[in-house]
């Protein structure tokens, strides 16, 4: 368990110390080791039915660190490596010997990368603020790594979204030291009743809302469109395919762990995230469908993307809604990864960034087109997708605690997602003007961006192994 | 009022004062500074608040000794950008168009 933090932060050094632009086959032999490592102990959580524990150096909790995998933890561990891996194939093709903007790519990558390990794995909250610390910085490194003014003051906007977050978690860790005198999420949970101090309401709210800034809920989400729409491509994947998440994934662990009670004590709570995911599944599929950039279109998607993720809270009384949670975290993170890989194929080949540009590619890049329309698939939630199976279970879910407002925005989102995405399929398609010319594109490129559209639609045929491995609780 | 509690009260004030810093404040060097503020409040509230008991808590410390560590990187990072945004545009300040 502890080689998914050391492997990856082992490579990054590596990669940091052999030079710039170094490091491509370190990454990828690095990465390929991780992925299997994380299905390891996918199987060995699925299997056993309980967590995995470990005491870092063999020094326990409180002056030691543990580390705990359970199946939510084991999920997101396997998403990320499963991301990661194409993700890294396909930056070495993207990033040309000697490039400036790919000079610090890999080391940043890999830091990025085992700071996300490490918090899937963390099991108090302290640790859990200082990866936190790790991926943001090493995102705001990605963000910057252009060089350009406009991609400086993306990361910069991004950098004191970021930090204004986490500080407000920090304050949240504060005051549930200064209330129960622990931070380990085990030992807290069972402490924390529906009678708990004001406290514990204030730390729950300030957690709350600096993770929300740190996932870009709307209204939160300001910074995000620049940050993901300037950075390259292989950037903007790994940001809007996991490193959102990993505040989601923490919200999560928040609300079903140690908040659960002060959330049963208020219900009306549970809403407020649900309705800002509504406004956000609403306003960002609105600004894709009037977004100029493919870039930015596909990072107004996220916004409305990650709306989804919050709809699940007033439905979080039973398992089942963690399950669609989990499900549209991994539907979104393949096929967003997928779109930005193909945007990114699309803008080295015709050398602009834009929805209108892309007229005629059809003819000279089939592939990527077509990974481009089954990465739309599953945003729109069309059968057999994983984005389908999320959504159905959302319904389901909704549908038996009788929200069915909740039901019409899932609806709702997924008519305005087949909107957008039909925009740029319908542009593709068009004629191209006759004096146009498309760069030659590597072969790598559009296939890795075809084999991460091609996951995120089978893994709807798979879905069953993935939601067992999620009701392994800690 | 215990010494703890007038520390956490006092770091509670430099938080919110830091937190409206990094919000309002245009001046891209004195937003981190006010981002310093911020983490120092919530370092303060933090040794603050675990001290209820005669003897010190060390694990309160050891938090923020890792906290002021992280803190010092993000600073450094953004000074880098700062200044890198500095050279490119002559500005200290954010451009207003969102872009």
């Amino acid at each position: 368990m502890i080689w998914l933090i050391l492997l990856p932060l082992l490579w990054a050094s590596l990669a940091f110390i052999s030079g710039e632009g170094r490091g491509k086959w370190l990454a990828i032999g690095g990465l390929s080791g991780q992925t299997w490592l994380a299905f390891d102990l996918a199987q060995t959580v699925g299997a056993g039915g309980v967590a995995v524990e470990h005491l870092v150096g063999g020094w326990g909790a409180p002056l030691g660190i543990d580390l705990a995998a359970d199946g939510l933890s084991a999920a997101m561990l396997v998403l990320t490596q499963c991301v990661a891996l194409p993700l890294a194939v396909y930056a070495g093709a993207y990033y040309k010997r000697g490039e400036v903007a790919g000079a610090y790519f890999w080391p940043l990558a890999g830091f990025l990368i085992a700071g996300l390990n490490a918090l899937f794995l963390s099991a108090d909250l302290f640790n859990i603020y200082v990866t936190l610390e790790l991926v943001g910085l090493a995102a705001v490194g990605l963000v910057a790594a252009g060089g350009g003014a406009q991609q400086v003051a993306a990361a910069l906007r991004y950098l004191f979204a970021t930090l204004l977050g986490s500080g407000l978690y920090l304050l949240g860790v504060a005051l549930v030291y200064g209330g129960y005198g622990t931070v380990s999420i085990s030992v807290l949970t069972p402490l924390v009743t529906s009678e708990a101090p004001r406290l514990m309401w204030i730390a729950g709210g300030l957690m709350l809302i600096g993770l929300m800034l740190k996932t870009a809920l709307w209204p939160f989400h300001f910074w995000l469109p620049p940050a993901h729409g300037g950075a390259p491509a292989p950037v903007s994947a790994l940001l809007s395919a996991l490193v959102v998440k990993a505040s989601f994934y923490l919200v999560l662990r928040l609300w079903i762990g140690p908040f659960a009670p002060l959330v049963a004590a208020a219900e009306w709570l549970a809403w407020g995230p649900a309705v800002l995911g509504t406004l956000a599944i609403l306003w960002g599929s609105w600004q894709a469908i009037r977004a100029e950039r493919l870039k930015m279109l596909i990072a107004y998607s996220t916004v409305a993307q990650l709306g989804y993720l919050f709809l699940i809270f007033p439905l979080l009384t039973g398992a089942d809604a963690v399950q669609a949670g989990v499900m549209q975290a991994f539907a979104h993170g393949f096929a967003k990864a997928g779109l930005f890989v193909a945007a990114g194929v699309f803008i080295k080949a015709t050398g602009q960034d834009t929805v209108a540009g892309l007229a005629g590619t059809v003819d000279r890049l089939p592939i990527t087109l077509f990974a481009f329309g089954l990465s739309g698939m599953t945003l729109m939630g069309l059968p057999p997708s994983s984005g389908f199976l999320a959504k159905w279970l959302l319904i389901e879910t909704a549908l038996d605690r009788g929200y069915w407002w909740l039901v019409l925005v899932v609806l709702a989102g997924g008519l305005l997602a087949a909107v957008y995405v039909f925009r740029v399929l319908r542009q593709a398609f068009l004629q191209a003007p006759a004096n146009t010319s498309l760069a030659a594109v590597p072969r790598t490129l559009e296939w890795t961006a075809f084999v991460l559209a091609a996951v995120s639609v089978l893994l709807g045929l798979r879905g069953v192994e993935l939601m067992q491995l999620v009701g392994v609780m800690r | 009022m215990s010494s703890g509690l007038l520390f956490a009260c006092v770091g509670a004030i430099l938080f919110a004062m830091g937190v409206a810093g990094v919000v309002l404040i245009a001046h891209l060097l004195r937003r981190i500074l006010a981002f310093n503020v911020m983490g120092s409040g919530a370092f303060l509230i933090l040794v603050g608040l675990a001290q209820r008991y005669d003897f010190s808590d060390p694990v309160p410390q050891a938090m923020v000794l890792t906290g002021i560590v992280v803190a010092v990187a993000a600073t450094a990072l953004a000074l880098a950008l700062v200044r890198r945004l500095h050279a490119l545009t002559g500005k200290l300040e954010l451009p207003t168009d969102g872009t």
